[in-house]
């Protein structure tokens, strides 16, 4: 138990730097691709004809193709059509895209969820389009979508580790490189796996206590 | 580009196996792990509750390491496919018990009673009066866990699992037309999932149409 311990704590400074990189990784995938989703939401149900269809496909690929899948496009095929990205760059286009497509999704649904009366009378009151959707349906749409949305940013969180395809030194690449350099496998994969489960366990409680709370309301 | 996809589909059997095999795996050991977190025994409750929570919140790609690398590397030897089975057939169970448990709860309350007062064995009161409701309830939810899966099995690629992301990542670094590759890629994964679609809602129907509503 001690020795584990002494191998963990040689390991560990590494470890937490790449934790760092997938963090980033994952907050600047989040910055761009919830209001992105935002966005798609608005527009799948757009009264253009081209708009609509665009966001369909958009969302459609992003959530039907693998998140690997996309990470590998944009990092090996883009530069065959000219666009050379680095690893980061590429990770954060994927995921940021993969988040927008999912979280169009959860956005609509919360929407919807809004009553058709809430609209109604912010047209009645003389509100234009824009503003009813400022103040009245997107306010309130974003608070019911808000603990689907949080459960993603954690799916996102462990999606980072999939950078590893890309070369891009987050935790678990950095976890693998140690494990083939010192054959060391499972005490390091074991640490890797403690350091997400630290962020994802009390997220993921701390979503269904809040999903509760916000449910509350919906319930009178 | 037709040699390319010709080389690309080469995957897709893999592709279709893993998926399969990690979701019957999942799907059965999702029972015993659903019945365990139900149990009236603490530490049976706690145990599944342990593997759930751990299952859920680690990455599949560091189960998959952990399986193929850390267990296959000096315990037992595995092959690619056996790991890439074993490690998303655990993360598959964990969820899987999680849907179960979702559509236990939806099941009407007077329905265990009306099968206790039947006096029906215990075995008669879960094959015949839960077992069928459970299906039902549960497989929407666990088609679309079993797509999510399909797209989940392309992680099997980095531990050597000849599959389709395997195929395209190969082929890309032969060719260098990563564009088309990736992108037939992504459209046979979205392709392999419509099936499942069509398959999980015919039968949604059909389980649908033999209950008064």
């Amino acid at each position: 138990m001690m020795e584990l311990l002494t191998l963990w704590k040689g390991w560990f400074p590494e470890l937490i730097d790449g934790y760092g990189l997938s963090l980033e990784v994952t907050a600047l995938s989040l910055g761009i691709g919830v209001p992105l989703g935002l966005v798609l939401a608005l527009a799948v149900p757009a009264k253009s004809k081209a708009i609509r269809i665009s966001a369909l496909t958009f969302v459609e690929i992003g959530r039907g193709a693998p998140v690997l899948i996309l990470l590998q496009f944009v990092y090996f095929g883009l530069p065959t059509a000219g666009l050379t990205l680095t690893s980061f760059a590429s990770a954060v286009v994927a995921l940021a895209c993969c988040t927008g497509a999912y979280t169009s999704e959860i956005i609509r649904a919360g929407f919807e969820a809004v009553p058709y009366g809430q609209k109604e009378a912010a047209l009645v009151i003389g509100l234009n389009g824009l503003d009813a959707l400022r103040f009245v349906i997107v306010p309130q749409g974003l608070r019911v979508a808000l603990p689907a949305l949080l459960g993603f940013s954690i799916m996102m969180l462990q999606a980072t580790s999939l950078c590893f395809t890309i070369a891009l030194p987050e935790l678990v690449s950095r976890a693998s490189n140690i494990g083939s350099t010192t054959f060391e496998y499972m005490p390091v994969l074991i640490l890797a796996g403690l350091m997400f489960a630290v962020i994802c366990i009390p997220a993921t409680l701390l979503v269904s206590v809040l999903e509760r709370r916000l449910g509350r309301h919906a319930v009178r | 580009m037709i040699m390319d996809l010709t080389a690309i589909l080469n995957g897709v059997p893999w592709t279709i196996a893993l998926t399969l095999a990690s979701f019957i795996v999942g799907a059965s050991l999702g029972l015993p792990l659903c019945a365990m977190r139900l149990s009236t025994i603490g530490a049976l409750r706690l145990t599944s509750t342990a593997i759930v929570v751990s299952c859920r919140s680690i990455p599949p790609i560091v189960w998959l390491f952990f399986v193929f690398f850390g267990i296959g590397n000096g315990l037992i030897a595995m092959s690619p496919f056996t790991a890439a089975v074993v490690g998303l057939g655990v993360v598959t169970a964990a969820n899987m018990s999680e849907i179960y448990r979702g559509a236990l709860t939806a099941i009407h309350p007077g329905q265990f009673e009306a099968a206790k007062v039947l006096n029906l064995t215990r075995s008669q009161q879960f094959r015949d009066v839960v077992l069928p409701q459970l299906t039902r309830i549960a497989l929407p939810s666990g088609a679309t866990y079993l797509i999510g899966l399909l797209k989940d099995s392309a992680v099997a690629s980095t531990i050597g699992v000849t599959d389709l992301a395997y195929q395209s990542y190969h082929i890309s670094q032969q060719t260098f037309r990563g564009l088309s590759v990736y992108a037939a890629a992504a459209l046979l994964y979205i392709l392999l999932s419509l099936p499942i679609a069509w398959l999980s809602r015919w039968a949604d129907v059909q389980l649908r149409s033999r209950v008064s509503r």
